[in-house]
């Protein structure tokens, strides 16, 4: 287990490296001038050259680089050129908001999508199984913004039970928080839903149709314990990858739904910081995404040996 | 039991409703679309960052009047020399900034140096340009000399970049304003909301609103809801896109349509070719069908303008029939200028819709006429670096909403590359004419010049699309600045 772990937080580094790389070089060959965007049309030539001076946009390319990965590795991330505060705080004011409500979508979804999967793969071919999966197809084709969309109309607009949009900050107290993600939580959870709902049908089915579970039916074991005891824990292998895959999504994927609810979430920090070239809140947050993406990776791979302790083994 | 429960809710409704309509409201939430980088008005350039903080937080000189007139801010009144090189200026008293700091003539000292230092980071450092010192002759009277007469002089020191800030607080702006309006920074929730609160301790006249909040919305689907479900009451621009018929047909609400100074240009480079022949130019002139362009960009109320001035002001002049729609005209001059076949070439547009949808159409327009556009969308900071500053294009269309600039033509490295001596010759006397009515005159001249060289295409103004509750009063209905001013802004129950 020591092993397999340290292998995986290897791995894990080595990405995290090439990943700061890949990234820093790929911005600075952007087009744009980050002072210019700050300053105007009117800016006089003096002023520009100022601004670019203050932004620190006159060192050298690798001078910047490796100031900033050692900046990272102290936990210092640099300073926004737009918002001229800490990237790092620019960091955590988001993720407070967007790290509970993928928290919230993902349990949603599971909580829909597994018992819905299992449902249907039990009834394969009968009517249970056709309508669920009829309306979880439905869940894939409907785009999640125009859901987001009804949903705002339906409970802010018409019913007035939850904000249209917003957040308010937990300073203003749990509750409020909570209701102004309720919405876009619903809204991200339902397509991860249908999806994850289709991934465990399939492969409950699959697990199904082996010899033990014929088995096991055959020496009198009761149908529900078969399914939720011995399939159920067969078939989280799949689910789980699918899920790790969704979490990361829902972390920065989730712009359009940021947009729709005006919700001040990762996605949106990155998209407005790439607009306004403030490429060094762009960077400290893909190093972010990476990081999150290979822990849950990891969570996800430990998770596999729980379920399957043949790969604690092997691996 | 039931009974008993029901009549109990009933009258707690009835009592809280009562109570809630005695008391006027007093705050009030704000929808913007764009999010200010910062909020310091004197180091960039976005409208957000004005339009939380001007009138409202910080304070100049003089300032700027819904009218577009130029009145006294923190200078309660001023002399002109008789040569109108030397302007004194006497302040208020017992002013504070929010800090608990005193202001007095060296703070405006001190802002207007720190403005035109060599460092200086200020997005309109040309405001300052005529200024040769300021000298402060004692706390509340402060000299400013100039290099030559200023006509335009007071209505510069109205601009939000010319926001007089203390020492003591001026770095930390961005951040934190420390001004000296009506109303105190509260809070800034990021990518959400920025808060004002009502400043107890301001030197003038009192606001009705003891808390304001702008929210940022950046999506104009979501601006809808957030209207119609009451979390936002106003909005000084609002994207409404095709949705304003559903708006103004609700009583709940007031849609005022005013101006802008947003003159939408199709902008040329003129010293390349063939667009450096004139003939090139009054043929792409005679081509554009304005109404049409308009209706293609909802929820088409633009202007139509034939030079580069705003309709709202009294200089304006209307020469939108200089070249007016001609095809036929348009191929007859483009057989003129040698291109009786038409030619190809580029338009680069920014992303906002008025240039994406109004280029589509445009492309249409001016293909009849045998010139055929490819069109290449950018984004606004390749758009600043290609076209902007590379001059590396053929036609682009954008707003230039900086308040009277027509003089950006008279520059003589702007992306249009346009170059006329008589034009910057009625810019320089201009420049140094204080009278009203002469200055006015050479306005005009100036809009003429430009509308015959058809520097660029003249398009349309960008309206300003002002919904607010139809209870709240006191907001801006014309935009001679994009600010939303609150220092009016009361509910009337």
């Amino acid at each position: 287990m020591i092993a397999f772990l340290s292998k995986r937080l290897g791995i894990g580094l080595v990405t995290l490296l090439v990943a700061s790389a890949v990234v820093f070089f790929v911005l600075e060959i952007l087009p744009g001038d980050p002072a210019l965007l700050m300053l105007g049309m009117n800016a006089t030539p003096e002023a520009l050259a100022s601004m670019r001076e203050q932004m620190g946009l006159n060192d050298p390319v690798l001078v910047r680089y490796f100031s900033w990965i050692g900046g990272m590795l102290v936990g210092d991330f640099g300073r926004s050129f737009t918002y001229s505060s800490p990237v790092i705080d620019l960091i955590a004011e988001r993720v407070v908001v967007s790290l509970p409500l993928a928290i919230i979508s993902l349990i949603l979804s599971t909580a829909i999508a597994i018992p819905v999967g299992i449902f249907a793969a039990a009834r394969r071919g009968r009517m249970g199984d056709t309508v669920s999966m009829g309306v979880a197809q439905v869940g894939v084709a409907i785009p999640n913004f125009w859901f987001a969309l009804l949903l705002v109309y339906v409970f802010a607009v018409w019913l007035r039970l939850l904000p249209s949009g917003g957040f308010p900050g937990w300073g203003a107290g749990v509750w409020p928080g909570l209701k102004a993600l309720i919405l876009p939580a619903i809204a991200l959870a339902l397509p991860q839903a249908a999806i994850l709902a289709r991934v465990t049908r399939s492969a409950m089915l699959e697990v199904l149709g082996e010899d033990y579970i014929r088995t096991a039916r055959a020496k009198g074991m009761p149908r529900r314990y078969v399914l939720w005891r011995h399939a159920l824990r067969n078939a989280m292998i799949p689910v789980l990858t699918i899920m790790g895959l969704q979490f990361a999504f829902l972390l920065a994927g989730t712009i359009i739904i940021e947009n729709v609810f005006y919700l001040p979430g990762l996605g949106r920090l990155v998209f407005q910081a790439i607009t306004q070239r403030d490429l060094i809140v762009v960077e400290g947050v893909i190093m972010l995404l990476v990081a999150s993406v290979v822990v849950v990776n990891l969570v996800v791979d430990i998770l596999y040996a729980v379920v399957d302790p043949r790969l604690r083994v092997s691996a | 039991m039931k009974l008993l429960k029901s009549v109990l809710v009933a009258t707690a409704l009835a009592l809280a409703t009562s109570t809630a309509a005695m008391a006027q409201r007093t705050d009030v939430v704000i929808g913007m679309v764009l999010e200010p980088p910062h909020l310091d008005p004197t180091a960039g350039a976005a409208a957000a960052i004005k339009e939380v903080g001007y009138a409202n937080v910080f304070e100049g000189l003089t300032r700027i009047g819904p009218d577009g007139s130029v009145q006294p801010g923190l200078a309660e009144s001023w002399e002109i020399s008789d040569d109108g090189k030397v302007y004194t200026f006497k302040l208020h008293t017992g002013v504070k900034f929010h800090d608990g700091a005193d202001f007095s003539a060296e703070d405006v000292k001190f802002s207007i140096d720190r403005a035109m230092a060599e460092d200086s980071v200020n997005p309109q450092k040309g405001l300052y340009s005529a200024i040769q010192s300021v000298e402060v002759v004692d706390s509340a009277t402060v000299v400013v000399n100039l290099k030559h007469p200023q006509g335009a002089f007071l209505w510069n020191m109205g601009w939000g970049e010319a926001a007089i800030v203390s020492p003591a607080s001026a770095d930390g702006n961005k951040e934190r304003p420390i001004g000296t309006g009506p109303f105190k920074f509260d809070n800034w929730a990021k990518g959400s909301s920025i808060t004002l609160v009502k400043n107890p301790d301001y030197w003038g006249e009192e606001v009705a609103l003891d808390r304001a909040e702008f929210r940022i919305i950046p999506d104009s689907a979501a601006a809808i809801p957030a209207l119609l479900s009451g979390d936002v009451h106003a909005f000084s621009n609002m994207p409404v896109g095709d949705a304003l018929p559903q708006i103004e047909s609700d009583p709940r609400f007031k849609v005022v349509i005013g101006s802008t100074e947003g003159e939408t240009v199709l902008s040329t480079n003129n010293k390349k070719e063939p667009f450096d022949k004139l003939e090139v130019r009054q043929a792409i002139a005679h081509a554009l069908n304005r109404e049409e362009i308009i209706q293609g960009v909802p929820p088409g109320l633009g202007v139509p303008i034939g030079s580069h001035f705003a309709p709202h002001h009294p200089a304006y002049i209307d020469l939108t029939g200089t070249y007016p729609y001609d095809p036929e005209k348009a191929k007859e001059l483009l057989a003129q200028a040698g291109l009786p076949d038409g030619f190809s070439a580029t338009l680069k547009l920014p992303p906002p819709s008025y240039a994406r949808d109004g280029g589509q159409i445009i492309a249409s327009q001016l293909r009849q006429v045998g010139i055929n556009l490819e069109i290449i969308p950018l984004e606004w900071a390749d758009w600043l670096s290609q076209v902007f500053t590379d001059k590396n294009y053929d036609l682009s269309i954008v707003s230039h909403v900086e308040p009277m600039d027509i003089g950006i033509y008279a520059r003589p490295d702007y992306y249009f590359q346009y170059e006329n001596p008589e034009f910057n010759a009625v810019m320089e006397e201009l420049e140094v004419t204080t009278d009203e009515a002469k200055r006015n005159e050479l306005y005009g001249k100036a809009q003429t010049i430009l509308a015959q060289d058809a520097a660029v295409g003249f398009l349309f103004q960008l309206p300003k699309i002002g919904v607010w509750d139809a209870k709240l009063e006191g907001m801006w209905e014309n935009w001679p600045l994009s600010v939303a001013d609150l220092t009016k802004v009361h509910w009337t129950e």
